[in-house]
Order: C-alpha cells, then structure tokens, then sequence
C-alpha cells in the first residue's frame, strides 16, 4: 500500500465499500426470505446466524494473513466484490443441493453434518465482503471512522435494495440482482487500480452482470419435500395454478380436481353437509389455507356452520362482523352463512387477496365482491388500533395458519398478545364478542395461552368476573375461545352448550359450568382443558401457570413469542421423551435457538483465540490489547449493539405493523445512524486524539435513551398505531436516530484507541466485534422469547456499561505501559 | 395365510442382487435401489436396470451387534447388502423397544401390552424392504424414517400402538387411507385375510403395487386415487386407519365404519405424532371418540 492510500480512501472506494456493504446486508435479508421458503423460519434463522460468522472469520484472517496481502485496497476491495457477486448466488445455489432435513432433528443427528455445510457455504460471501471492508478500516487507520460510516450507511442501504428486489423479482432472481450490485461496487473499485488490473477488473465486472441477467438459473428453489406446498403438489391430479411474490411472502395456488383440497379443521364428527371444492392456497410453501366453491346467489356452503368457529353466529342476531386475517375469504363466507349484516375483512397478505379476488373471483362467488362485504388490505392489529366509531358485534380471529408442531416457534404474533386483545374487545359493541379459533394442540399449549391472555386482557379492561364473559369449545384438534363484553347470558350459556352438544364439541368453559360436563365427547385421558380454564380463572392461577411444563404465560407486545412453549425446567424430561412417543412435545422451532446459540459460541470462540494464538506463536507484540479486557470490551459492544438492534426491531414490528417494513426501516435506520455517528466520532478533534475520544459519554447517552425507550414504547406502541403508515414510518425514524447515533461512536473510539495501542490486533477486533454480534442475535431471541424485548433492551444498555468500564481501563493501563516504557 | 407367507421371506434362498434404478431415484441422480429379490415382476415398473452389480455381502449377526446404532447410521450403506436374516435380531430390537415404551407410556395410553399377535406380525414384516436402500440400516431403530416423496414411514411404536387399538381378528375387512411405503398395510395383512389400502402419490402406489405382493402380500388391494370417499364397494369396514394427513375425520369413513370398528388417525406432523385418535362405533351406531398421548406425559408438575 502506498502511503497516500492511507491517508484518503476517496469518494470512489468509499462508495464501492459502502455498495459491497449493501450487498452483503441485501444478501442476510434475501436469505432469510428465500430458506424461510424453501425450509422454515426457524431453519433461515439458524443458518444465517451462524453464515454471519463470515464476519468473524474476515477477522481472523485479516489478523493471520493481512500483512501478507500485496494488494493494494482498490483491486482488493473490487476482487472481493467480484467474488461476492459470484458467491452470492452459487453459494445459495450449490447449498440447496445438500440433502437436509431438519424435521429429524429430534430423531438423529445425522443432519448436522448438512447443517453444517450449508453454513459454510452460506458464510463464504459474508467472510468475502467482510474480508474486503475489514482490509479499508485497517489501511485507511486514520480515516476509520469515514470507512465504517460507508460500511454502515452501506448497510442501511441494503436493506432497503433488498426490499425493493423482492419487489421487483421473483424470489428465485433476488440473488442474481444482488450479485449485480456487488459487481457494480466492484467497478467502482476498480477505478482506483492501475491502468491494465482496472480494465481486467472493470471487464469481469460488466461480463458478470451480463450472466447475472442472462439469468443462470442458479436460484431455482428447491422446497423441502416436508413442506406442505410440495406434499400437495405430489397427489395425483394436482395443478400448479398460479403464483406471485413480494417481500411478504411467495403465495402459490393449487387445484386438484380429481383430489380437491378439503380444508375443515374442527368440523364436526356428525356433519352431514359435504365440503365443497377447494383451491389450496399457500404463503412461503407454508398452509393451506382455501378457497372454496361457491355459487353467487346460493347460500354459503353448510359446512362453515358444523366448525368449532361457528360458535359465535349461533350467539347473534345478524351482527357487525370483523374477520381478521381473512385469506382465501372462507371466514368471511362463514359470517355471511351466520347470518352477518355486513363483513369488514382484513388481510395483510396482498398477493393472497389479488389471487382470490382475480384468478377465483367466478369460483369462490366473488366472495370479495359480496355488497354486505368490505375488504381493507391492511394488517390486522393496526386496523384494530386505528378503528373509530362505532363497534362491531363480532371480530373473528383465525390463528389456525401456523402449524400446531412448533416449528413456528421463534415468528412473532403481534395479533393476539394482550394489548391487542384489549384494543379488540374496546372496538366490540357492548354485547360484542371476541372469537379466536386455534389449533387443540395436545398436551394443550396454545389453548390454555390463549384463555390466560383473553382473561388478562378482560382483567385489564375492567371487564370482571372474567369467568363470567368467556365461552370456550374444542373439537379434536381445533379450540374456539369467545370473550363478551356484557356478561353471557342464561339464554347465551344455553346456545353455547346447544351447538357444541349438537355437534360433538367439548365445552371446556362456560359460566356456571360442572365438571362432568367437559371432556365427553372427545375424550382424553382427564379433562386438561377444562382444568386448565377453571385454574386460570381461580386464586391459584399464577400457581398453575408456575407449575405447568410449557410456558402459558399470556402473550403480550413485549414478548409476543404466541407459540413458544418451551420451559428449561422440563427440558430434561421432554428430550427423554422425545422418542418414547412423545415427539410431539419438543418444539423444533425453539431448539434452533440453543442449537443456534452453541455453535455460535464454540465458532466464534475458535475464531477468536485460534488467531490469537497463531500471532502470539509468531511472535507478536506484548500490549495491553491481549488483556481480557480489551477482549471483554469488543465483545461486550458487539452483543450489545445487536440485542438492541433485535429488541427494537421487534418492537417496532408492533409499531409499523408489517414484519418486513419494520426490519427494514428500523434496520436501516440504526445502521445509517450509527454510519452518522461513528463519522461524527471521528470528526470530534482531528487524528487520533480525536478518534480516541472516550466511549463514557456517548454510553451514557445510550443507557439513558435504553431507559427511556423501555419507560415509553408500552404507551407510544397504542399511540403510534392509531396513526398512518407514513407517520409511523416518520416516527420509527426519529425515535430510533438519537439511539442510534449514539451506538455508532464507541466502536470505532475503541477501535482508534485499540489502533494506537497496538496496530496489530485491530483486525482482530474486527473479528471480535464480528463474533459477538453474531452470539448477540441469537442471544437477543433467545431472551426475547423467555424475558420480553425491554429485558433485553436492558441488558444491552447494561452491556454498553460494561464496555465502556473496560474501555477506560485499557486506556488507563496502557497510559501507564506506555509511561514506564517511556521512562 | 400371510403368516405363512411373511415366514417364507425370511428364509427365501440367497438370491443374485439386483441393482435397480427407479424413475425418482434418477431425479435425484443419486440413490440405487437394491432389490435382493431378483423377482422379475419387479422389473417392469423401474426405468433403469443394471443386473448383477454388488455381490452378497451380508455380515455375520456379530458384526451388526458390534455396529451398534452408531454404526449403523454410518454405515447405512454397508447395511443394504445384508440378507432378510441377518436383520433378525435387530428386529427382536425392535419389538423389546417397542414393549419397553408401551409399558412406559400404558398410563396414558390405556395399553398395557401390545396384542402378541401384533407383537408377532410385526415380527414377520422385513421393514427394512420398505424403506430407501441407503437407510435401511435404520430401518428396525424405533423411529419415523423419510422414504423419498416427502413421506415418512411411521415409528414403529406407533404402528405397534394403532394397529393393537383397531383390535383386529383375521375375518375383519380393513382400510387404509395412505398406502405410504406400504409397511403398515403389510402389517394389518400378517393379521386380516383382505386390506384395502389407497394412495394419493402416484409413485408411491406403484412403488406398493409392486412391493407388497413381491414380499407375499397378496392380499392387500391398492387403490391409486381419492381416499376422502372411502371404498364404498367394499365397505363397511370393522377397522380404518388413516395415515394421510386430515384436518377432519371424512364423514364417509365414518358411514363406512361398521358397527363395533374402530377408526384410528395418528395426528401431527412429519416425524411427530401429537396424538391418536381413536373413533369407535357402537354396535347401535353411536360414535365415541378418544384422544390418546403416545406418551406418558403430564403437563402439571406436582399435585397429580
């Protein structure tokens, strides 16, 4: 490198790093979509968790092998982005190939081994990128701030391109639009090198986005045969109808004429009326939900009335009915079977609306177009918030469209948590009610959550004797739960034990209910159900919820983890009872968390001291920066900023309504922010006393700002909802940029300090910093799920402390080294 | 009859290997399919025959006893060149797991002991010719293996525990909805004359049209096609088990049902089983269902 290398980074290198940057952010985003398709949440959160260790590994490399690279910065940064573009997609492409199934998890380890191939793989480009940002923040020492304000701001970018390539793209193209973007930064870069390497380099970037557009086919996704999408696919006579994809999700249709879909969880035992033809319809390979045959002008088909969801149509006269989460409309046929008055349906899923509404308008009797029946496309729980006026009698929640089996664990349900409960119950007329029909999970799980979040949300409302305004029936495998405003009548009672009596429904609550009268139909081996509800419902209900072995707790905004269940108290008999027939009892979902977790900790550990060992066999400095403080340090500012990275992002989900957006636009926000801030860091003072400005100060920012949030976004989360997407997108952006701005200082203080200390190991903090962010995120979840996001909110300001505790005292130590050498 | 039959595979004569191609495997590009048989009916449903190939290399018993689980998994390959009879023991393996979980989880399930004669069918069934060459070292582990399509074949205490719950005596006419691998129909045919069984995927009902009568099951008839509808023609039934998928019970099973049969459904997901549930109905036609834990699980801690 030669030495005005080192003094500027240029506008060009700076704009090519930041763009790598975006591409590198872009792809974490893409493939947590594309696996969440091709496998499941879960399984996307666990591999990128661990491919992001790439980072971590950039590092190390830079610490073992960094002084070996004759390259100088602009080739160097625009090979890695040709190699990043390359990778992206092959990477992607090649670990779709390796067998994998993690439904056998609780059976075998064998798939561990593919596990861990995939993250290797998936690692490469994230390592490539990293390794190329990490090379300009260790060349362009005394310009670091700069640098790791494009890495940043680069970043924020990102995850906007990533958003609006899922706009653009099918989501097998995604990657291809990513590898195009990292060779542009690469011809950026490549303006910096000497005649020959940058018309070499600028050629390989145009040929490359020429195949990425030719498109490869690289991206073909291939879906696990476990999902249901492929399962349906394979029965004889189906048709893969038509499919359409944004950043919500990839929705496909299906027809089997000679096998049609029969989509009725909870219908009656002895229902007589036959199940009409349906359309199978599914989000990210995941369902079904239906469409069902319906004829405009006949009456809705009979079955809807012989489900467990039936319940409230048999309650109320022609009633004011909100359907939340109205899918393929079979709610919504449902209501107008029951009688309704009018139907305002809520989907947040555009694509599931357009394909019912288009394709199946003649089909499903243009259930959309019904003059009784308005649609919004919006999501639900701000719908619920925003609304005015005058209430409805009925608002019906479907929560049947996650699987019973737990492999939904770690997704957020912002629907059914306390505080939307209670503003759903505040939009009911006074005899309204509230119905939420779910999955009978058994040993019952979701049920009981969802009566102790109902009763909470009643308590808090002021609407007692809970006992008094619940209903709740179950079939063998779906529960329905109904809150009223008003107490339930004798005469309201009587229709409840009517229609399940009639049916061959269990009543698991109603006022007034005897012992002998729940489990008599469906028999189980004691009557859970019941006794579940009249505990929750009695004195000793903390006591049962204490002692129950899955976690019940209600839901609420702060921990809206709806089908975790998982308790570590009963883990040990759980697992041991996992293959004596009780794998039913383990929850995939969740056990990513920990599988995730001790991989990131054994990676990151050997990422951390094996090149540390390696320099020292070299014979490396002595220093104040081997100390386990200085280790303590990183470590503790990477953890840190991710957990309140995760625990905001979770937040605002709440807030902007639209799990995507939210990611994004709080992910972009604390990334740009914290580019502002670490370049406002460098710019305080000149040189390195500027950048070695103490970390104390913006820290105390950060935890005063962390108590403030936990104090404030309970209430600013009602507020914020009532108010439009615009507006709330504005607010996320301010209440987020303070914090924000603020997290981006200590880092590259610590860093310029660390630089000065010893130059050496600043690629080796790098790693550190990439290592704990990585630990961070999943430790985030983990406590998220278990604690609630304040919690976490809190732990990280905590964390921050401690950062800034061992920052001052490796700067002291190192003051006096320095002193005694002196003298 | 099929006793007999099942006994006759165990000790059929050693036979030239034959490697076989079937049309999935060639998707996948990777796994052959060995069948030991050599039976030529078995060659008109694959699209690729190589003939001869590898050679018997069936280990002595002590050697798979040495492998144990772990070897096993490993070596799931080195497993396929064994003989019917070197599986033996571990099929004994198999039925001492499955009375060890029955005991432990009888309070819950209401089953002591599995019925000696399901005991003893299970016995006859070479499981191992019902799942993928390349795991068929697995095949007797007390465990849902994958066999291709996206199916699973059930875990053996779980076939073990449906099929004692249907109570059958060999008159009894018998459907299955979900032919699967076809391990389960061949099970019900060691302990029925006739079982009906019916199939959505289509490779899957040929790949059991083929299977079962090959290892002397000639008494199942396999239906490619609706399983929603029952079989009417051959309706009613003393006994239905439905292995697919279902979010209800299909009223025309229950029609079908005759009075004193049983219906039983294991409920879950692939490679879970949450629950079974049992329809019974009365001899005045009354229908009674049961939902049974395959597991002894209380979810209370204390006080119980």
């Amino acid at each position: 490198m030669n030495a005005a290398e080192q003094r500027a980074p240029g506008v060009l290198l700076l704009a090519a790093v930041a763009l790598l940057s975006a591409a590198a952010l872009g792809y974490e985003i893409l493939l947590t979509r594309l696996l969440a398709i091709v496998q499941w949440h879960h399984f996307a959160f666990m591999v990128i968790s661990i491919a992001l260790l790439g980072f971590g590994a950039s590092g190390a490399f830079l610490l073992v092998a960094g002084e070996r690279i004759r390259l100088s910065v602009g080739p160097f940064v625009a090979l890695a982005a040709l190699a990043f573009g390359v990778a992206a997609p092959a990477c992607f492409a090649i670990a779709q190939h390796v067998p994998f199934n993690v439904l056998e998890l609780p059976w075998s380890l064998r798939p561990l081994g593919s596990l861990f191939l995939i993250e290797l793989l998936l690692a490469l480009p994230f390592f490539i990128a990293a390794t190329a940002i990490g090379r300009a923040l260790i060349v362009f020492g005394s310009s670091l701030s700069r640098v790791y304000a494009a890495d940043l701001a680069g970043a924020g970018g990102g995850a906007l391109a990533a958003v609006g390539l899922l706009h653009l793209l099918p989501p097998d193209r995604t990657l291809d639009g990513l590898g195009a973007m990292a060779a542009v930064a690469a011809g950026l870069a490549a303006l910096r090198a000497a005649h020959i390497a940058r018309w070499t380099l600028l050629a390989n970037a145009a040929a490359l986005i020429v195949v990425l557009a030719v498109d490869p086919g690289w991206g073909e996704l291939r879906i696990s045969p476990f999902k249901p999408l492929p399962q349906a696919l394979r029965v004889t006579g189906a048709k893969p109808a038509e499919s359409r994809s944004g950043p919500l999700g990839l929705v496909s249709a299906v027809e089997n004429e000679k096998v049609p879909l029969r989509w009725a969880p909870g219908l009656s035992l002895l229902a007589r009326a036959p199940v009409p033809e349906q359309v199978a319809l599914f989000v990210d390979a995941d369902g079904p939900t239906a469409i069902v045959r319906h004829r405009p002008g006949s009456p809705p088909p009979a079955y809807l009335g012989d489900l467990t969801s039936a319940l409230p149509y048999h309650l109320l006269e022609r009633p004011r009915v909100l359907v939340l989460g109205a899918g393929g409309g079979i709610a919504v046929l449902q209501a107008l079977g029951g009688g309704a008055r009018s139907v305002d349906a809520v989907e947040l899923q555009p694509d599931l609306v357009a394909i019912t509404r288009d394709r199946y308008s003649g089909f499903s009797g243009d259930v959309y177009g019904h003059p009784t029946v308005k649609l919004h496309v919006a999501d639900p729980r701000a719908f619920v918030e925003a609304g005015r006026g005058e209430g409805f009698d009925l608002i019906a929640v479907d929560a049947l469209g996650a699987s019973p089996s737990g492999l939904h664990a770690l997704e957020e349900e912002r629907l059914l948590t306390v505080e939307s409960m209670r503003a759903m119950l505040a939009r009911l007329s006074p005899h309204g009610l509230l119905a939420v029909t779910g999955w009978a999970q058994l040993p019952p799980r979701g049920g009981p959550r969802g009566f102790a979040t109902l009763v909470d949300a009643l308590r808090t409302e002021g609407i007692e004797p809970a006992a008094r305004h619940l209903a709740w029936i179950r079939s063998w495998n779906t529960s329905t739960l109904v809150a009223s405003r008003s107490p339930l009548t004798e005469a309201r009672t009587a229709a409840v034990r009517d229609f399940a009596r009639a049916r061959a429904f269990d009543l698991v609550h109603v006022p007034g209910i005897e012992a002998g009268e729940s489990n008599r139909f469906n028999v189980l081996e004691r009557p859970w159900f019941h006794e579940a509800a009249a505990r929750l419902l009695g004195p000793e209900r903390e006591r049962f919820v204490r002692g129950y072995k899955f976690d019940i707790r209600p839901a609420t905004d702060d921990r809206p983890y709806l089908w975790s269940f998982f308790r570590w108290a009963h883990a040990p008999e759980v697992l041991a009872l996992s293959r004596e027939g009780g794998s039913g009892l383990l929850a995939v979902g969740y056990l990513a968390l920990p599988v995730t977790l001790v991989q990131a900790a054994v990676a990151s550990a050997a990422l951390i001291l094996v090149p540390l060992l390696l320099v020292r066999r070299r014979g490396g400095r002595s220093g104040t920066a081997r100390r386990p403080v200085t280790l303590g340090g990183f470590f503790c500012l990477g953890l840190a900023f991710l957990m309140m990275e995760i625990a905001f992002i979770g937040r605002f989900t709440v807030i902007l309504s639209h799990p995507l957006h939210a990611l994004v636009v709080v992910l972009a926000a604390f990334l740009v922010f914290a580019g502002v801030g670490s370049w406002l860091a460098g710019r305080r003072g000149t040189g390195d006393s500027g950048n070695s400005g103490s970390i104390t100060l913006p820290v105390a920012g950060i935890v005063a700002l962390a108590a403030a949030a936990i104090a404030a976004l309970p209430h600013l989360t009602s507020w914020l909802l009532g108010s439009s997407p615009g507006t709330r997108i504005a607010a996320a952006i301010v209440l987020v940029a303070p914090l924000a701005t603020l997290m981006g200082m200590p880092f590259p203080r610590a860093l310029a300090r660390l630089r000065r200390l010893d130059p050496a190991l600043v690629p080796w903090a790098w790693g550190v910093n990439g290592c704990a962010s990585v630990v961070g995120a999943v430790l985030a979840t983990l406590i998220a799920v278990h604690q609630g996001q304040a919690f976490v909110i809190a732990a990280a300001a905590l964390l921050y402390a401690a950062a800034a505790v061992a920052c001052g005292r490796m700067g002291r130590e190192s003051r006096n080294r320095e002193g005694s050498s002196r003298g | 009859m099929s006793g007999d039959a099942g006994g006759a595979q165990t000790e059929r004569p050693a036979v030239p290997i034959v490697i076989i191609m079937d049309e999935d495997a060639a998707t996948r590009g990777a796994t052959v399919m060995i069948d030991r048989a050599g039976d030529d009916r078995a060659l008109g449903t694959f699209t690729t025959l190589r003939p001869g190939g590898r050679g018997r290399t069936g280990g002595p018993l002590g050697r798979r006893a040495f492998l144990g689980a772990a070897g096993a998994l490993a070596l799931g390959w080195a497993g396929s060149g064994w003989s019917d009879a070197d599986y033996a023991p571990a099929r004994r393996g198999m039925l001492d797991a499955i009375a060890d979980t029955t005991t432990r989880t009888a309070a819950s399930t209401g089953v002591g002991a599995i019925d000696p004669t399901v005991m003893a069918a299970l016995d006859r069934v070479l499981r191992h010719a019902f799942v993928p060459p390349e795991i068929e070292g697995l095949a007797y582990e007390n465990r849902p293996l994958p066999i291709g399509h996206g199916q699973t074949i059930s875990q053996p205490y779980i076939v073990a525990l449906m099929t004692h719950l249907l109570a059958l005596r060999p008159h009894h006419r018998v459907l299955e909805i979900g032919t699967g691998s076809g391990y389960q129909a061949a099970v019900l045919a060691e302990l029925v004359d006739r079982v009906h069984t019916i199939e959505i995927v289509p490779p899957l009902a040929r790949q059991a049209t083929e299977r079962l009568p090959r290892l002397g099951y000639g008494n199942v008839d396999i239906r490619l096609g609706d399983g929603y509808h029952g079989w009417p023609e051959a309706a009613p039934f003393e006994a239905i088990i439905v292995t697919a998928a279902a979010t209800h019970v299909p009223p025309p099973l229950v029609a079908q049902l005759a009075p004193g049969g049983a219906l039983v459904i294991p409920v879950g997901e692939p490679f879970s089983v949450q629950m079974l549930l049992l329809v019974r109905k009365g001899a005045d036609g009354e229908v009674t269902v049961r939902q049974i834990l395959p597991v002894r699980f209380v979810p209370l801690t204390g006080g119980h």
